[in-house]
């Protein structure tokens, strides 16, 4: 394994972000949910958001609730794949960093090789694969640290102390800090396990800790930003784009109201110092 | 040594491991222990065989076929898992499951179902040891299998549809993934095949090495040797993991019989979903294709991973048989034996008649994992008798 790797661009950005005080924001979009999507990632980045997660369609998604699987299905039957993402990104010009989301087996079927160099092709900065976790990952990380993927990996309420220690140390980008004991998807109340494993995982690492799963509303946003870094929200957006109204660009718009709103919320709670 | 210990990491050869979101790997790492501790517990196992023998009806007797055997030129012998409580093979993994999950303080036991013999199995064993129990279904193996569905609500368990992509055992699996990550506190996932993240492809075929062993020492016993060829279907392929694990180590054939529409070892390629790496049928980008079968308890796309291990390395050989096949190798047993078949079982049944030839004259032992009550409303459609 790789010893000393730079800081990629979403570790650079983030941790911009948090020495100002302020607390990051990153939403996650389906890539290729319909056929002007970049739209939605444009609203997204409108919206204030710090970095982005690309969800790439996978047939069979473990972790993810029923919104997210739903643009999955989407997705796959208007033939969306992981090269079809990466040539839409190509030529779009992100002023944010980028991550892929999606399961281990794309990466696998393509090589690790390959999917590093798609991602990097594509100028998508890091990688997100929640159903590998860390002792697994060996030939991953090394791949994805060798190309300069940021490889992003994660902190469960059930991890003990050691694990999480080593994923301090292995984790490019931030440390994804799984809030809750379930899968993806808005829950009406935070719950008490994101601020506790939030906590728990900065003990062990310096990277950026952001509480994903289980975001539903700006207050929750805020209440676990008490403690973390900063959060991510998907199904929540994702929702909009699946259920929204009319055109594409009305669920845009409705995105980019969504994020300016979860962007507002943090700001006012955690202004610049 | 095939068909041993894959130690921590839960490989066979390059097969297994254990791909699963971190919450799950401290629930997966604390059964592999649990596991390891029950089962060098002599109260552990004296209790689980009390169950086999008291409740179960273990041993189950090893059946010749004589008629069977004279009309196709070999000599076919069966292992009777058809005769245990619930019908099938798959009582013997759970109650040793559910005694564990018990041992570990769990109350609630959830399991995935294809035909829904591992879902009444486990719905059975949760009755017996006074646990709660979720089945998850895909809905279309709900409407086929009606009478199993029944079944386990009889026994006191909730039967939960699958209602995504093909809406059978793959999706019945990531139904029961998501379910435990949420549960896994206080919940046990019961899992029903020789897959899955590690402990469960080890842990499962030990619980059903009881299979192999019974059968050995009644072929032994009954023909003075051990079988040329042994012979079981294969879906996540527990069964045939039981009763290959008893023949390993002798010169017998070991065939696995593959459903045409969801042969993951003859036309898959190595893939990981599930939590573990085994062969997969998948396209070029990686989506896990859909398996169709005639028979629920088949209809996946994957495999148990120590199948993947033992079709590379030649020790076991795995074969296909159409749905068409089946149809007609489902009606051969019970006129030439007196026994309904499982449509799973009909698989092993197909190859052999198809195969009679390269069979002729030997000494072919095969695994009646299930018996086919369950199936027949299902072929009440499909046969004119």
């Amino acid at each position: 394994m790789s010893g000393a790797v730079a800081p990629g661009r979403i570790e650079t950005a983030l941790r911009a972000k948090r020495d100002t005080g302020q607390k990051c924001l990153v939403p996650y979009i389906t890539g290729g949910l319909g056929d002007d999507w970049l739209q939605s990632l444009a609203a997204v980045i409108d919206g204030g958001a710090d970095a982005c997660e690309i969800g790439i369609p996978f047939s069979d998604p473990v972790m993810d609730g029923p919104v997210i699987q739903q643009a999955n299905d989407i997705a796959l039957e208007a033939g969306v794949t992981p090269h079809s993402i990466a040539a839409d990104l190509r030529d779009f010009e992100s002023p944010i960093p980028l991550a892929t989301m999606t399961y281990y087996n794309i990466a696998y079927r393509m090589g690790h090789e390959r999917f590093a160099n798609m991602l990097n092709e594509a100028g998508i900065s890091g990688s997100i694969l929640p159903d590998i976790q860390m002792d697994e990952s060996h030939d991953w990380i090394s791949t994805a640290n060798d190309n300069g993927i940021e490889n992003v990996l994660f902190a469960a309420p059930t991890s003990p102390d050691e694990r999480l220690a080593r994923t301090g140390e292995l984790a490019r980008g931030f440390v994804y800090a799984v809030g809750l004991l379930g899968i993806t998807g808005e829950r009406s109340e935070l719950a008490a396990s994101a601020v506790e494993i939030a906590r728990r995982a900065k003990e062990h690492t310096d990277l950026p800790v952001l509480v994903g799963v289980g975001i539903g509303s700006p207050e929750q946003a805020v209440e676990a930003c008490a403690v973390a870094d900063g959060v991510i929200i998907g199904s929540t957006v994702v929702r909009r784009l699946v259920e929204g109204p009319g055109s594409t660009a009305e669920r845009a718009e409705s995105v980019r109201e969504l994020i300016a709103e979860y962007r507002t919320a943090l700001d006012n709670a955690f202004p610049p110092d | 040594m095939a068909m041993t210990d894959p130690g921590p990491a839960g490989r066979f050869g390059e097969f297994g491991g254990r791909f699963v979101p971190e919450t799950l790997v401290p629930a997966c790492i604390e059964l592999e222990h649990a596991f390891a501790d029950a089962w060098a517990d002599q109260g552990f196992r004296d209790e689980l065989n009390r169950l086999q023998r008291d409740y179960t009806g273990r041993p189950n007797p090893l059946t010749d076929c004589p008629r069977f055997s004279e009309e196709f030129g070999f000599t076919m012998v069966m292992k009777r898992e058809d005769l245990n409580h619930t019908g099938s093979h798959k009582i013997n993994n759970v109650l040793g499951q559910a005694l564990l999950a018990k041992r570990m303080g769990k109350t609630r036991l959830v399991a995935e179902t294809g035909a829904g013999q591992h879902g009444v199995a486990t719905a059975t064993a949760a009755a017996l040891l006074g646990m709660s129990c979720m089945v998850y279904m895909g809905e279309v193996d709900m409407k086929r299998q009606e009478l199993n569905v029944f079944r386990m609500k009889l026994l006191g368990a909730e039967v939960v549809p699958a209602l995504s992509g093909s809406r059978t055992l793959k999706d019945a699996v990531n139904e029961a993934m998501r379910d435990w990550v949420a549960t896994v506190e206080d919940s046990h996932y019961c899992l029903g095949s020789v897959m899955g993240p590690h402990p469960y492809p080890f842990m499962v075929r030990e619980l059903h090495r009881v299979i192999g062993t019974e059968a050995r020492e009644q072929c032994l016993e009954r023909h003075g040797r051990h079988p040329d060829v042994v012979t079981a279907c294969v879906g996540g392929g527990s069964n045939a993991a039981g009763i290959f694990s008893g023949f390993v180590d002798t010169d017998a054939e070991l065939v696995g019989i593959e459903p045409a529409g969801g042969a993951a070892v003859g036309d898959g390629v190595p893939g990981v979903v599930h939590g573990m790496l085994s062969y997969l049928k998948q396209d070029e980008f990686g989506q896990v294709l859909e398996a169709e079968s005639i028979s629920a308890g088949l209809d996946y796309p994957g495999v148990g991973p120590e199948h993947s291990h033992l079709a590379a390395i030649g020790r076991a050989r795995y074969e296909q048989v159409t749905d068409a096949e089946v149809i007609e190798a489902f009606q051969v047993l019970p006129r030439t034996e007196g026994i309904i078949p499982a449509l799973e079982c009909a698989h092993a049944l197909a190859w052999m008649i198809r195969a009679k030839d390269e069979l002729a004259g030997k000494l072919v032992l095969m695994n009646l994992s299930g018996r086919g009550d369950k199936d027949v409303t299902q072929m009440m459609g499909i046969l004119e008798l």
